[in-house]
Order: structure tokens, then C-alpha cells, then sequence
């Protein structure tokens, strides 16, 4: 069992969109639309054989096409509301069934081929976790197919139309964890923390604090992943001030520091397949709405953080 | 030692919040980042094409989660599955959106929080089931909805799901994060156990579950509010 297998049933996914869109004549933004999804099933299919330069500069390229706004989805083939409503009629709660099998069957994967792979000798390769997402959303797809008496190619179309919906915003989460990458290779880390250090001075331990929490929120958004910030912001602020200066609790800095991180993440267009993604997914107008509804949920967390940090340190 | 480092690769940083100041397309302004951190640190060109290669092989998992569920979920739909979900909820009586949203936000947190992430989810979750039962329990209390408050319902179930998982799931002791903030501060010379850690995180989560669970639950009034306001309107009219 290995997770390559689902690398390359993904990038068999991206390519048959990239296919169809070049097959889409009445497609607004045809081939640049197809030149996007096909290098993206292509480089999840053979990208790891490819040598790493040329691998990104097609990434560079993907990176432009779709920063350009040049993907655009094709024309939607959504069966009408009528023939919903009949249909759903039918089948009623069986609807529910393969829906819910990939969360369930993803979990009682997770937790039993380590298990498998431990006692059984059962050959594992990846994180248990993906590995029995791929396989849950296989059962699952058999059981739609199944239920709905449709064939597996009407599921390939379907594919399409939810990867078009979501566009360009795919690529973002993996392009943000790669500028990650970047970030930390060319040593960005150093940089923020030697800068914060001259900022804060050495008096105030509630400023400190402030600094602390509101560095990690600010620093996740830019990141847009508090995975990221933490080590900087706790090297440049946490250690030399709240641990080494005023003897607080390292395990309670830790903790609610990460938290004051999630609370950025919350906040921030970085932090895309949390934000972007979902308002794409739901074709909310506003790409920005999932944020928008959680500002308030972050702020006051924030300041909850803050005052936490203060009692408990 | 400070002044060995470089400030050059803020550059990077800074092409990031200009990008946001002029909203321009955030796949654009990540990949120009991206170059331009890695030019200001000096790298050759070819050693930035190669990270950019490497990240994108070794972060493929990212696209992977979001990928693989997506067929059976638009074959579900072709067939009614969002329909039905908020047909079947607006059966329950005592079922409102907020109430739902706020049903949600505990289960999603304390799941989270003993390890289950992966019982919930935007493509698999949140589209099929949970946004088309928020909207058919609405649409039970005000009648049909209109499109903008379809719209603040669907990204208000869209935040639940993250404010849920973001801070259940830190109570986890084998989740990711606590082991990065165990070996970050082991590998600083601080020794602390991660079950603390963990622990430490209780406080906020309970916050989360306090402060959200308000806001979803008040919703359920707001809509309400915002309707009569604007009966009231076109009443006067």
C-alpha cells in the first residue's frame, strides 16, 4: 500500500480535467485552462522523475498561468433542480451513506493499518491517514456509482466541474508551503527575530506578552501557516523575554502562543485551503467571506489569549 | 553575531503585504514571493527553480486531501445529496441554524481534540452536508432565503469547521503541532513534557468553544432582525 498510488490517481484526476478543457471549444480561456490542469496531474504523475529544476520551472509557470487569472472554469453541466429534487426523493438517506464513508472509513483506516502493517507484515508506505482517505473515497465512489446507477465516467465529469469551481486556488496551498520552504532556506526567520529584538525593549512583562501573542497572529498572517511562525516568533520573542527574563511557564507560552498563531491564520488569504479554498468550494461571491465571518471569532480569541497568557504564565 | 544577519530576504515578506494592499491575485503574489526571497538571498536561479520543484513535490499531499473526495461528492450532488440534507433537517423541530453550527462546533472540536481530524472537512464535510442542512434549518424559521444570506450562512459553516478543528486538535498529544513545539523547545534547552503542552491548550480551546458558539448561536436572531428590518421597509413603502 503506498501513498504514490493516490499521488498518481490525483494526477490522473487534474490531467482528465486538463483533457476536457482542451476539448471545451466554447471555453473562454481554453488552452491556457488546460495548459494549467494538465501540468498539474502531469507533475503530480511523473514530477518525481522529472530533475527538480525543470520540475519548477513548470511549477513557476503554473504559478503565472494561474496568477494571471488565466483559468477559468468551463461552462458548468449541472443537472437542473428539477431532476435533483426527483432524484433525491429517491434515494433519500442512502444519499447520506457514501458521503459519510469517506470521513468513517478514512478513521477506521487510520487506525487500523498501523496496526495491519505492524502485526500483519501488510507493506506501508506514506502516512496511514492519507493512504486510507484514498482508499475511503474509492469504496466510496463504487458505492455512488452503485447508488446512483451511474457510470464511473459521469464521476470523472463531475471531478471536473468541483476542480473548476475551485480554479487556480488549488495550486495555493501547495505554493504556500513551498514559499515556506523558500522563506526558511533564505533564513527570512533570522531576519524577523534579530528585527523584533532591537524593536522590543526590556522592561514590561504584559508588553512582552502582547508582543509575543500579536507577533505570532501577525507573522502566521504573512506565513499564512502558524507552523511556520512559531519557531521565529518564540526564538525572537518567546525565549529571550517571556522564558529567559520573567521565568514563565514554557509549556503554557508554547501552547497558547501556537493558539494566538491559529487565531492569525484565521485572519489571513495566506492561510488559502482554510479560506480561499472553502469560499471557492461553496461559490461564495466574496472570495474573502470565510474570513470576513471569522475576524470576530479571532479577535476576541486573541484577546482571550492575551489575557490567558498573563494569568497562567 | 547580529549584524552576520541579513535583512535582504524581508523582501520576500514585503512583496507579500503589498500583494494584499492591492488585492492582487494571491497565487501571483506567492509565486513572485517566492522568487524574489530567493534572489535576495542570493540563491542562483536554478537553486530557486529546484526549491520551488522539490516544495511542490514534497507538499503534494496539500492538493491530495483536497483532490481525492471530490468525484463522489459531485455525484451525490447530481443527484440531490444537498437537497435532501436540508430537506431531511428542516424536519426537526427544534433544530435552528445556529443550534445546528453550534452542535457542530463541539462535535468538530472534541473529535479534533481526540485525534480524529479527518471527520470533517470542506470538500467532504462542508459543501455536501453541513452548508445545505444550516440553510435548509434557516430556511424552516424565515422561509425561502435570499442570496446574500446564503451566502453569510454557507462562510459562516466554512469558519465553524476551521475554528473547530484549529483549536481541538492542538489538545491532541500526537498531533503535529505539539511535537513542534516539543522538539523546537527541547532542541532550545528547554525541557518540557508534551502532555503539558497539550494541557496548557485546554484554556483557549474552551474559549474558542465559548466565544464562537455565541456568535453562531446569535446568528439564528441577527437573520431574524435583518428580515423584520427589511419587511419592515418595503412595508413603509
Amino acid at each position: 500500500m503506498q501513498i504514490e498510488w493516490f499521488f498518481a490517481l490525483a494526477g490522473l484526476l487534474l490531467l482528465a480535467n486538463g483533457v476536457l478543457t482542451a476539448l471545451d471549444k466554447a471555453h473562454p480561456k481554453r488552452w491556457p485552462s488546460a495548459l494549467f490542469w494538465g501540468l498539474y496531474g502531469g507533475l503530480f504523475l511523473i514530477g518525481h522523475w522529472l530533475p527538480p529544476a525543470l520540475c519548477g520551472a513548470l511549477v513557476l509557470a503554473m504559478g503565472l498561468v494561474g496568477g494571471l487569472n488565466l483559468v477559468k472554469p468551463k461552462k458548468a453541466l449541472e443537472p437542473d433542480a428539477v431532476q435533483r429534487q426527483q432524484s433525491a426523493k429517491r434515494l433519500g438517506h442512502k444519499l447520506f451513506w457514501p458521503a459519510l464513508a469517506i470521513p468513517l472509513l478514512t478513521l477506521a483506516g487510520s487506525l487500523s493499518l498501523p496496526w495491519l502493517a505492524a502485526h500483519q507484515g501488510l507493506p506501508l508506505v506514506g502516512n496511514p491517514t492519507l493512504i486510507s482517505l484514498g482508499l475511503a473515497c474509492l469504496v466510496a465512489f463504487a458505492l455512488a456509482c452503485w447508488l446512483t446507477r451511474e457510470a464511473p465516467v459521469q464521476g470523472l465529469r463531475e471531478n471536473s466541474r468541483l476542480m473548476d469551481a475551485i480554479g487556480w486556488a488549488l495550486l495555493l496551498p501547495q505554493m504556500l508551503a513551498t514559499l515556506g520552504i523558500l522563506f526558511a532556506k533564505a533564513g527570512v526567520g533570522d531576519a524577523v527575530a534579530a528585527l523584533v529584538g532591537q524593536v522590543l525593549g526590556d522592561d514590561m512583562r504584559f508588553w512582552a506578552i502582547v508582543a509575543y501573542a500579536l507577533g505570532m497572529a501577525l507573522f502566521t498572517m504573512i506565513m499564512g501557516n502558524a507552523f511556520a511562525a512559531f519557531p521565529v516568533i518564540t526564538a525572537g520573542i518567546g525565549i529571550p523575554f517571556l522564558i529567559d527574563q520573567y521565568q514563565g511557564n514554557a509549556a503554557v507560552m508554547a501552547a497558547i502562543g501556537m493558539f494566538s498563531g491559529y487565531c492569525g491564520t484565521l485572519m489571513t488569504p495566506m492561510a488559502a485551503n482554510f479560506n480561499l479554498v472553502p469560499a471557492a468550494l461553496l461559490e461564495l461571491d466574496d472570495r474573502h467571506a470565510v474570513i470576513k465571518a471569522q475576524v470576530p471569532t479571532a479577535l476576541l480569541l486573541l484577546i482571550a489569549n492575551i489575557l490567558l497568557l498573563w494569568w497562567l504564565l | 553575531m547580529m549584524d552576520a544577519v541579513s535583512y535582504w530576504p524581508l523582501l520576500g515578506v514585503a512583496v507579500v503585504i503589498v500583494g494584499f494592499a492591492l488585492r492582487a491575485n494571491p497565487l501571483l503574489v506567492v509565486t513572485l514571493a517566492g522568487v524574489v526571497t530567493g534572489l535576495a538571498a542570493a540563491l542562483p536561479f536554478g537553486g530557486i527553480l529546484s526549491a520551488l520543484g522539490e516544495g511542490f513535490l514534497s507538499t503534494r499531499t496539500l492538493s491530495l486531501i483536497l483532490v481525492l473526495p471530490l468525484a463522489v461528492i459531485g455525484l451525490l450532488e447530481r443527484h440531490g445529496l444537498r437537497e435532501h440534507a436540508g430537506q431531511w433537517i428542516s424536519r426537526f423541530k427544534r433544530v435552528s441554524a445556529g443550534r445546528l453550527l453550534a452542535l457542530y462546533l463541539l462535535v468538530r472540536e472534541l473529535s479534533a481534540a481526540l485525534g480524529l481530524t479527518s471527520l470533517g472537512g470542506h470538500p467532504q464535510m462542508v459543501r455536501p452536508l453541513l452548508a445545505p442542512m444550516v440553510e435548509g434549518a434557516a430556511s424552516k424559521a424565515l422561509g425561502p432565503l435570499s442570496h446574500g444570506e446564503q451566502q453569510r450562512l454557507k462562510a459562516m459553516a466554512a469558519a465553524t469547521d476551521n475554528v473547530g478543528l484549529f483549536f481541538g486538535e492542538d489538545i491532541f498529544v500526537a498531533f503535529g503541532a505539539v511535537i513542534l513545539m516539543h522538539s523546537f523547545l527541547t532542541e532550545n534547552g528547554i525541557a518540557v513534557e508534551p502532555l503539558h503542552i497539550a494541557f496548557w491548550g485546554i484554556p483557549t480551546a474552551l474559549c474558542a468553544l465559548f466565544i464562537h458558539g455565541c456568535r453562531v448561536l446569535y446568528l439564528d436572531r441577527q437573520l431574524a432582525r435583518q428580515r423584520r428590518r427589511l419587511q419592515g421597509a418595503s412595508g413603509a413603502d
